[in-house]
């Protein structure tokens, strides 16, 4: 089944805390928030690191690779979608949603990169498509 | 300390409606409360310690607590969705070894069928100030069902798992539902009809899915020396363990559940081990919350719940763990769309030996009770309690 009907995407709800993820996402980058004290990179971005509580994170602009880890086709929608989680380049997996592909021919471990899609009067919101 | 046998479950009830459309959300957990009270041979004075979830009306227990008349010292309102009432076993015996309750209530109720609430296929609605996960999930679309089946599409793709194995879990308890007049779906069902049924996030059917259901229950936690004095069966709790889960900031691995630390917890403290268990009632929101789970606790290694998990051997009398006796959440009950409670009170009847007869496991001395709450794609509550039957 390839999608064909357009989703309406509900706009995030943005916090003070992660409002340059989403104006990056507006220019079409996908950021992930580093942290320059144990060296990881973390999501959903926090200002403090989850894996070492340190506060010295930062933004960096991720390459937009990834690989599938899982997905589901939701089939019971009005319009049918693929939600699942997508390992990127820079190590933590972010859930997303897999678009403008045959969702019968998804795999996991699948090769993915990353568009962006527009939402009811928010900010774009990443997506991944088969690379 | 350890709460091993500092508690006893003397009480319980399940409430026999799945469907209440003429009956108010306070009236059935009061109801529930009432007959787990006299199940036990207690009255509503005696009740000093009340727990709740977030299926109860009000703030916490405050509108439960006076809707009931009751006078309490302790109470305990932790909510980690359908695991929290297994979560709350543990807690009352930790209030109870404490000294700071002797009789501990649990309820729960909910009414999502007649309130025709969409419950597993539709996004839940963000209300009040929005978690700082909901931007990065929220709009992409979360169900209970697809983010489940994020997990058995990692658990195939890892371990080849099949859709045919997972379906002989909802096949088992089909078996078991048979002889519960209560249960909502009676009818045994097959393999081929479970994989045959409609696909609604893959790869998990229709068939691979819990009901929804009204309904509710209780549970009454007493100290040992109010178990002295009553009359019903004494079923003692061993040990009793809790987890939350999460993505762990990226690190998100869907090929376990919080069951692989509460097992092993629950486990040791109550000094028994996973082959030790005559009976399991273990969470079935859908059939690969059940696989999971039972390799989480330690009942096969991982990746081999789905041989596991076939050809029966989950059926009580032909399999080796009968499990989920009253039908559990996948054909009998599924009240608040919350089945932790339910899974402590068929355990309860297995240890006491009121369980159907079709169903009764013979000479089951020690039982297993897990729930998993919220999403196990997401982020879940684990709860894990080991009973035994005095």
């Amino acid at each position: 089944m390839s999608e064909t009907k357009e989703r309406k995407l509900p706009p995030p709800a943005i916090s003070e805390e992660t409002q340059a993820y989403w104006d990056a996402a507006g220019k079409g980058k996908l950021l992930v928030r580093k942290c320059t004290s144990c060296g990881q990179a973390h999501h959903y971005p926090r200002t403090i690191c989850p894996f070492c509580f340190s506060d010295k994170t930062e933004w960096v602009e991720a390459s937009g690779k990834g690989t599938i880890y899982s997905y589901s086709v939701m089939r019971r929608a009005p319009v049918p979608y693929a939600i699942g989680y997508v390992t990127l380049a820079e190590g933590p997996r972010m859930l997303t949603n897999i678009v403008d592909c045959d969702f019968d021919k998804l795999k996991c471990d699948q090769a993915v990169t990353v568009v962006f899609k527009p939402t009811d009067g928010g900010p774009p919101l990443p997506m991944f498509t088969p690379a | 300390m350890s709460i091993k046998g500092k508690a006893y479950i003397a009480g319980i009830y399940e409430h026999p409606t799945r469907l209440a459309k003429d009956i108010s959300l306070a009236q059935i957990h009061a109801q529930c409360a009432k007959g787990a009270l006299e199940d036990a041979g207690l009255t509503k004075d005696d009740v000093d310690g009340y727990f709740c979830a977030g299926d109860a009306p009000g703030l916490g227990p405050m509108s439960m607590v006076e809707y009931m008349g009751l006078k309490v010292r302790h109470v305990d309102s932790t909510d980690t969705g359908g695991s929290s009432y297994v979560l709350h076993v543990g807690h009352a015996a930790e209030a109870i070894a404490a000294g700071k309750c002797k009789v501990a209530l649990i309820t729960l109720a909910g009414r999502p069928r007649a309130e025709g609430m969409a419950t597993g296929t539709v996004p839940r609605s963000r209300g009040g100030t929005p978690t700082p996960d909901d931007p990065f999930e929220f709009p992409y679309g979360p169900t209970v069902v697809n983010m489940y089946a994020n997990c058995a599409m990692r658990h195939m793709y890892e371990f080849g798992t099949t859709s045919e194995q997972l379906a002989w879990i909802k096949v088992a308890a089909s078996h078991h539902a048979q002889y519960n007049p209560h249960a909502l779906l009676k009818d045994v069902v097959t393999v081929e009809e479970v994989v045959n049924s409609p696909m609604i996030s893959d790869p998990l059917h229709r068939l691979d899915c819990c009901v929804i259901t009204d309904g509710g229950g209780a549970i009454v936690v007493v100290a040992p020396e109010i178990a002295a004095t009553l009359k019903r069966p004494k079923v003692k709790l061993l040990g009793a363990s809790e987890f939350i889960k999460t993505q762990m900031g990226g690190k998100v691995d869907l090929t376990y559940s919080g069951a692989r630390f509460t097992g092993p917890a629950a486990f040791a403290e109550a000094g028994v081990k996973p082959s030790d268990m005559k009976y399991a009632s273990i969470y079935d929101s859908f059939t690969i919350t059940v696989l999971m789970q039972l390799e989480d606790l330690g009942f096969c290694e991982k990746g081999k719940g789905g041989a596991f998990v076939a050809d029966g051997n989950l059926i009580s009398g032909i399999g080796k763990l009968p499990f989920n006796t009253d039908g559990g959440g996948l054909c009998n009950n599924h009240p608040a769309n919350r089945g932790g409670l339910t899974k402590v009170l068929e355990a309860v009847r297995q240890l006491r030996g009121e369980a159907h007869p079709k169903v009764q496991v013979k000479n089951c001395d020690l039982a297993i009770a897990h729930g998993t709450g919220g999403s196990l794609g997401l982020r879940h509550g684990s709860a894990t309690v080991i009973l035994e039957r005095e």
